[in-house]
């Protein structure tokens, strides 16, 4: 088989496979890595269901070849958690229930840190309009929006909170 | 021992309390399991061959170049599923679905299918396989197909219960009672209307995946993403001449039903290429292939009359309601007509259903399948003949609601019902009394859903340290495990934390029907009560024997055995009689099997306000609210997420959503970028209101809520845009063009009036 | 003898008659009496239908009983989504 040979940074941690040429970062994330949290729910990079971001950038995972990502980081769901610590966009999706059928909700995470991380008091319209590329069909997004506007409050008061010890140290 | 499902109105402790569903952390980690998540050893891709033609002749298949090609282990053709319906003509109707037989039926129709060691290789073979088409003249219209000279799509069929040549037109069902006529001679105000709805999807993020696996022996493992795994297990079997028994199905879990799930589509071909090539085989549908070859809502074409005296009363109603099937015979114009007026209380009513056969796909259920196009039509006319009458919308659907002794359009007369309920709260509603802006509108709707119950069990097992295994058979589809454990919790008295709730495969249970018909918490939430209690009337028996006394003197509260008879008896807790249950008779559980029954039909009423760009025609829903009666809402939070998914589907059917056939009657947007659902940017919060008018026939009041809030919407939609625009819109969807057309043509109007 | 309303579906196996007087206790025995009375009826009954009980719609539980003067209305085997 004519492979590729890609090494590369998947959640902190350094990965290397051979992928064909037209397989795609989904495909080698789902196939190859074992990380099967990105979905497949279109191929086409109209749902956003394989969101993950690429050296901090939310991207479609169907719209990355395999190959692309040589020498540089990927982050996924999986990698959201620090062990058993949930993140607090995870937490604010459970206790919000801000999830039905959950396939979209990876996809969902991913976006919202990505909106996060760049802004971190995004109002109710940025963060429709941020997360305007994920599809979800069960929630109408009332409750995803609402878990994101809570799960943002909740990383201010923490940096908030991380500023003032290093402030005493 | 058939226990008593009438409700007790108990009082609860945890039921109705707002816990974090137990399968959460798994859908926020990324490690549930969905159809395409699992992986077998050996396992090959599968792939499937469509029909680029909305109907032709396959003259032949030829798949010899295709089987040589290195790395491809089976190829199959219809002639690899044979006939073994035995007369029975909705499982052929299926079989034919799975793979055509002769003849191709619609664009998209699987006519031939590959395993291969790669998804590479197998596409390659695709192309390898040469079928000679013989392109027929296809319909996909449905007014057209039932024009006397349309192309015939399925000669085997006639139009039930009359007799004649092959036709289109597969079934004609009347409902209602009363003289139509003679009422409508009564009328002072008559209004005639007709209305178009287009075909549209579920739209599940999860396409169709399974993995099969059949082996030597004949006995075979299907993981698949369903609503029903016993319906699957069954149909499958039937369909590649197994026992039931040797076909075990275990279902993943589900990234969106919504009724699309409870058909098989290519989960067959994926067995008889197992079958075939004597290894698992994955089959995941690409997006693309979901449209063209799943099961889509029908299209509609629906006139309705309408006659009402001055004072508000309606004295007539008619409707005639052709729908779609796709390609093969169906009942959703019956449905159509027996749910169209079912909200109101009509001296004389009558409801046709023509249900017509296109070169389209299979139609299956879509929520409340057939009511909300009938609704649409039904709500859309009501608001025209208030607007004619001068009087509130709220109060003329008041005025004319059905109530208990009110003989139902559908035939039964209605015991205690919600829909005034619904409409005296949307009266009430702050939503109501909101100031409207410019270029904005608004409207509102009822919509009503019969509910069904079905074949259920449960098994409730202790574990030896006192925590609970409750085996189910429905699927979770939006968090029921979560309430399936609150009731199980509630039951025995013990936390929420301690019961956890298993999704049976079919080899682990008896047979459940699908989770369909807003059955999940009602049907398995009654079950478990059951159970519950049949585990209950044992630990009370283990208690006795511990204490030597007769079991009718002990009674449970708490999570405790408690012994009423005299003497000294420290209370005994689940835990200390699972620990001992060894020696009391050994594991202790509770089973359940039930055909809960009398599920309850269930109205609701929404509110929707619009604002519509007069230069473009782009609409924004701005305000939306949704009045529902839940009987009992077990987690509210969930209750509320089924309403606001309903509400978010039917405003995508409303406003964008649409098959686009071209002239060669194949579908142009097979996709989500042309396919338009709503996307976040779109939709404001979704305010919900939830009426607790307790289910009789349910022990803790609980009604099926999943369905019904699908059914207002198109309507809410259609005569708020109606309000802002000032022009009565009839075709769904209000795209902005179609808008922008019926804006212009008024204005073109209002220009020669003047 | 109870009436037992027919949806327009099974009237013609009778005729046009919009309803039948059957006895029966519970749903099981008013089938097999009409199985027995109405054989034609029966036979279009056999492909599936739904039995609503003073408006509570039963599809499958034919023990379901039928108390005296109950209204009892033959419909569409019907299912949802």
């Amino acid at each position: 088989m004519k492979g590729i040979a890609v090494s590369t940074t998947v959640n902190g941690d350094a990965v290397e496979y051979v992928c064909h040429g037209r397989e795609t970062l989904l495909d080698v994330l789902r196939n190859h890595l074992g990380l099967i949290g990105a979905k497949e729910g279109c191929g086409t990079g109209d749902c956003g269901a394989c969101s993950v971001t690429l050296d901090g950038e939310l991207v479609c995972s169907c719209l990355v070849l395999g190959a692309e990502v040589e020498g540089r980081t990927v982050e996924t769901v999986e990698g959201l958690a620090d062990g058993d610590k949930l993140h607090p966009l995870q937490k604010r999706f459970l206790d919000g229930a801000a999830l039905q059928c959950g396939i979209c909700t990876p996809g969902f995470l991913i976006a919202a840190k990505a909106l996060l991380d760049h802004n971190n008091n995004p109002s109710e319209s940025e963060i429709r309009y941020a997360l305007a590329g994920n599809l979800c069909r069960c929630t109408g997004y009332d409750k995803i929006v609402r878990a994101v506007s809570a799960a943002a409050g909740d990383m201010r008061r923490q940096q908030k909170a991380q500023v003032k010890r290093r402030a005493t140290k | 021992m058939k226990h008593d499902s009438k409700f007790t109105n108990q009082k609860f402790k945890l039921v109705g309390t707002r816990v974090t569903r137990p399968d959460g952390v798994d859908k926020v980690t990324g490690r549930a399991l969905y159809g395409a998540d699992t992986f077998a050893p050996g396992q090959l891709v599968g792939v499937i061959l469509r029909s680029p033609h909305a109907h032709a002749k396959i003259r032949s298949i030829n798949t010899k170049r295709a089987e040589k090609l290195k790395g491809v282990k089976a190829v199959i053709t219809s002639a690899d599923l044979p006939d073994l319906t035995n007369g029975d003509s909705e499982l052929y109707d299926t079989l034919e679905n799975c793979m055509a037989r002769g003849k191709a039926l619609y664009d998209g129709h699987a006519v031939a299918a590959v395993a291969a060691s790669d998804a590479e290789t197998a596409r390659k073979a695709l192309k390898l396989i040469k079928v000679d088409y013989k392109i027929l003249p296809h319909v996909t219209d449905v007014d057209e197909a039932m024009k006397p000279d349309a192309p015939i799509v399925q000669p085997r069929v006639k139009t039930k219960d009359k007799p004649g040549k092959p036709t289109n037109l597969s079934l004609v069902s009347t409902y209602g009672h009363g003289d139509v006529d003679a009422g409508f001679e009564q009328a002072d105000v008559v209004i005639e209307k007709s209305y178009q709805t287009e075909q549209v999807h579920q739209g599940y993020i999860e396409p169709h995946a399974c993995l099969a696996s059949m082996g030597p022996d004949g006995k075979g493992e299907l993981w698949v993403t369903t609503q029903g795994q016993f319906a699957y297990r069954n149909t499958c079997a039937s369909l590649l001449g197994m026992e039931i028994s040797q076909l075990k199905v275990t279902s993943s879990e589900i990234g969106g039903g919504f009724g699309g799930k409870t058909h098989v589509w290519a989960e067959p071909v994926a067995l008889a290429l197992s079958r075939k090539a004597n290894r698992p085989v994955k089959l995941v549908m690409s997006r693309e292939e979901v449209f063209r070859a799943s099961g889509p809502a029908s299209s509609t074409s629906i006139d309705i009359k309408l006659g009402a005296t001055r004072d508000g009363r309606i004295v007539a109603a008619h409707a005639a309601l052709r729908y779609s099937g796709g390609a093969f015979p169906g009942i959703w114009a019956e449905i159509g007509a027996m749910a169209a007026w079912a909200c109101y209380d009509i001296k004389n009513v009558q409801s046709v259903g023509y249900d017509v056969i296109v070169n389209r796909p299979k139609v299956a259920a879509y929520r409340a399948p057939s009511a909300p196009m009938a609704g649409f039509a039904v709500e859309s006319t009501l608001t025209l003949m208030a607007d004619e009458l001068g009087i509130n919308p709220v109060d003329f659907r008041l005025k004319n609601a059905a109530r208990e002794g009110t003989r139902a359009s559908y035939g039964p007369t209605y015991g205690p019902i919600g829909i005034a309920a619904t409409l005296e709260a949307v009266k009430k509603h702050p939503h109501m009394r909101a100031r409207l802006g410019k270029n904005q509108g608004r409207g509102m709707a009822c919509g009503f859903w019969f509910n069904f119950g079905g074949q259920t069990c449960a098994d409730l097992a202790i574990g030896v340290d006192g925590t609970v295994a409750l085996s189910v058979g429905t699927i979770d589809v939006g968090g029921a495990r979560a309430s399936l454990s609150l009731i199980a919790a509630e039951e025995l008295g013990i936390p929420y934390e301690q019961v956890r709730c298993n999704i049976a495969d079919t080899a682990s249970l008896g047979h459940n029907d699908m989770t369909d018909g807003s059955r999940g918490t009602f049907s398995t939430g009654m079950s478990t009560i059951f159970a519950a209690r049949d585990a209950i009337k044992q630990l009370r028996e283990r208690a006795a024997k511990v204490w030597g006394i007769n079991a009718k003197n002990v009674t449970w509260k708490d999570g405790k055995a408690i012994a009423s008879s005299k003497g000294e008896r420290k209370s005994l807790t689940l835990k200390e009689l699972a620990e001992s249950s060894a020696n009391t008779g050994g594991p202790i559980s509770g089973h359940n099997q039930v055909v809960a029954d009398g599920a309850g039909v269930s109205f609701a009423s929404h509110i929707c306000d619009v604002e519509v760009d007069p230069e473009t025609g782009g609409t924004k829903v701005v305000r939306y609210t949704v009045v529902q009666d839940a009987g009992k809402a077990v987690h509210p939070d969930y209750v509320e997420g089924q309403f606001q998914g309903g509400a978010a589907q039917g405003i995508g059917w409303a406003l964008n959503e649409e098959y686009v056939y071209g002239d060669d009657g194949r579908v142009q947007n097979a996709g989500f970028l042309d396919y338009r659902i709503p996307v976040c940017s779109d939709l404001p919060f979704i305010d919900t209101q939830i009426l607790e008018i307790p289910n009789p026939n349910h022990p803790y009041g609980i009604r099926g809520v999943g369905e019904t809030s699908i059914v207002p919407p198109l309507a809410a939609v259609a005569n708020a845009v109606s309000n802002a625009v000032g022009v009565r819109m009839t075709h769904l969807p209000m795209s902005p063009p179609r808008i922008l057309a019926a804006i212009n043509s008024s204005r073109e109007e209002q220009a020669l009036a003047s | 003898m109870p009436d037992v309303e027919l949806f327009a579906g099974l009237r013609d196996a009778v005729a046009g008659a919009k309803s039948v007087q059957v006895e029966g206790t519970t749903i099981r025995e008013l089938l097999q009496n009409i199985a027995r009375e109405y054989p034609s009826l029966h036979k279009r009954i056999e492909q599936g239908i739904a039995v609503a009980i003073d408006g509570n719609i039963y599809r499958d539980d034919w023990d379901q009983q039928i108390s005296e003067g109950a209204e009892v209305v033959l419909l569409s085997r019907i299912a949802g989504g």
